[in-house]
């Protein structure tokens, strides 16, 4: 996603009121956007707090600001600065995180970001951003400029399927079917296995597939309230740990609203259980978020 | 403003900050008082109206309340409110009423990464503002600090001028014995900024080592560094750290009034 990302960047660096700051990332990346942007290219060094610190500065100043790093370092890193900085004034400062989930993979735990959603959504008022698809970059930097509020957006791997919406509805629906039994919806990217393990099964027409890309959810109640009240039967895929991820979300919102469920199941990021590291395959295998797990699970549910 | 005026103005804001920390029975006294002749020689004597000017540390508020209530930004019924709930004015600034209160401050070491941000914009954009910030001695230990100071000095941010309130006491000791001297003059001036070191209540010093810096172009970020006495101005709270959280009794503040006007309104 990270090419997806670059190019709409690009796209948007005539603009004057664009700022790109980088936490000294971006080799083989961003030397023609640094070099089309100029002095609007800020690399702060490897100082991720007074990045925010000097974005929220700049923002004050009447620019729109991205912070470029990898995704733990712009979340967990500078948390304190994202809350008070940015957010309690709600100035135009896009933190990108570059490889949000495993996405890092071998490269280990301090470049994992798997608990990021629950910290970023605590805050008030910024809006978090989880591609599922490539062309969904393009609409969520789109939307983020537009908006011109504090957000996140989490870049992950995602894969050439086709973008299924056209703006950046919260929860969009990707596979709808009137024999369905079964609701699967899944943040960002991990939708591509929950895609892959739905063709496997053959059983596509007894699933009802969302994707989630944008938090918090603003239109919880509209088709996918509907499937799963009509299959009551859900389960969640995030590439992310429970606490403070969709699934606790989706959870409370239905308890908030009497909807009781005959099955729910959270498929989600179980950390090191192991103190193991591969790549990103590895670690969803451990957590039982790759397509086989998920093709597993689906059987078992339909009974096939 | 002439000398005496001055000397009166450094008495009368004094008066009404005690008053205001005596109504709310609260502590943070001494380190209001330590800094609010910086305050007075930078936000109401030098800022103009396209220069910024931020508190970073935050828990000096009634200082920064009372010089803006001085310069008219601030009303006195709203000054009133100061503790109260329902205010506008809690004991850290909190951003979202005032044009010169832009940032919530409080967590030490957030204002100088943001001051770096408004001077590097002022640099991007050709402007000729001034991006102030006023820090604490015992803030500096914050890492920011020297993430801050760096990006300036990289980015030849001489349109930044911070104002070190340097009294050598923090939240739980001498700043000495703690992290030592992390504000100190000779680190910031081998790191690149220009530096010059005034008494922090001299007002002729402060206006001076401001003037001489804000005329220096020579792309080094400016440091101005106040030594400065916690409680300045009462005799019983000079030098002590204790008066970083008291409040006045009664008999205390009739004391520190009286003591306040023989000094600045003899």
């Amino acid at each position: 996603m990270r090419k997806a990302f670059t190019s709409s960047i690009e796209k948007l660096a005539a603009d004057d009121r664009i700022l790109f700051v980088t936490g000294d990332l971006g080799y083989n990346a961003f030397e023609n956007l640094r070099d089309i942007m100029k002095d609007r290219f800020i690399n702060a060094g490897v100082a991720e707090q007074n990045m925010i610190g000097v974005a929220a500065g700049l923002a004050h100043k009447g620019y729109k600001v991205f912070c470029y790093s990898i995704a733990p370092f712009t979340t967990y890193r500078c948390l304190e600065q994202i809350r008070i900085d940015v957010c309690f004034h709600q100035l135009p400062v896009f933190i990108i995180g570059n490889g949000g989930g495993y996405g890092y993979g071998i490269m280990g735990a301090t470049h994992h970001a798997i608990s990021d959603i629950a910290c970023m959504s605590s805050l008030p008022d910024l809006t978090s951003y989880v591609p599922a698809f490539i062309e969904d970059v393009a609409l969520s930097i789109t939307e983020m400029v537009k908006n011109g509020k504090p957000a996140y957006l989490r870049l992950g791997q995602g894969k050439n399927n086709p973008s299924v919406q056209k703006d950046m509805e919260c929860i969009n629906p990707v596979f709808v079917s009137p024999e369905a039994e079964v609701t699967l919806i899944a943040l960002g990217p991990s939708i591509n296995n929950a895609i892959d393990a739905i063709e496997a099964s053959g059983l596509k027409n007894k699933i009802n597939l969302f994707s989630a890309v944008k938090i918090p959810f603003d239109n919880f109640e509209g088709a996918f309230l509907k499937s799963i009240q009509k299959t009551k039967k859900l389960l969640v895929i995030e590439e992310h740990v429970s606490r403070g991820g969709i699934g606790e979300f989706i959870a409370l919102n239905c308890l908030s609203i009497g909807l009781e469920l005959d099955k729910f199941r959270s498929l989600c990021a179980a950390g090191y259980p192991d103190k193991q590291y591969g790549d990103q395959n590895f670690h969803q295998v451990q957590s039982g978020l790759d397509k086989d797990s998920i093709l597993q699970l689906i059987c078992d549910w339909l009974k096939r | 403003m002439n000398t005496i005026e001055i000397h009166k103005l450094q008495g009368s804001l004094r008066l009404r900050l005690i008053e205001l920390y005596h109504k709310a029975n609260a502590g943070h006294i001494g380190c209001s008082l330590s800094c609010i002749d910086l305050m007075i020689g930078s936000l109401i004597q030098h800022k103009k109206p396209e220069d910024s000017f931020i508190l970073s540390k935050g828990h000096a508020a009634a200082a920064l309340y009372v010089c803006l209530n001085f310069t008219g930004e601030i009303s006195d019924e709203e000054l009133q409110s100061f503790y109260k709930n329902g205010t506008k004015l809690p004991a850290h600034p909190s951003a979202g009423h005032f044009k010169g209160i832009p940032f919530a401050l409080g967590s030490l070491g957030h204002g100088l990464p943001i001051a770096c941000g408004i001077a590097k914009a002022g640099k991007i954009q050709k402007s000729n503002a001034l991006s102030y910030v006023l820090m604490s001695d015992g803030e500096t230990n914050e890492g920011t600090t020297w993430e801050a100071a760096h990006f300036a000095v990289q980015n030849k941010l001489d349109n930044l001028l911070v104002l070190i309130d340097k009294n050598g006491l923090q939240a739980f000791g001498n700043t000495k014995d703690i992290l030592g001297d992390t504000a100190s003059g000779e680190l910031m001036s081998a790191i690149g900024f220009e530096v010059l070191t005034v008494n922090g209540h001299n007002l002729e010093e402060i206006a001076n080592g401001i003037e001489n810096l804000k005329s220096s172009k020579n792309g080094k970020p400016k440091m101005v560094i106040g030594n400065t006495i916690k409680g300045k101005g009462i005799s019983y709270m000079e030098n002590k750290m204790e008066w970083h959280y008291l409040p006045m009794t009664e008999e205390l503040y009739a004391k520190a009034k009286k003591e306040l006007k023989s000094t600045y309104f003899a």
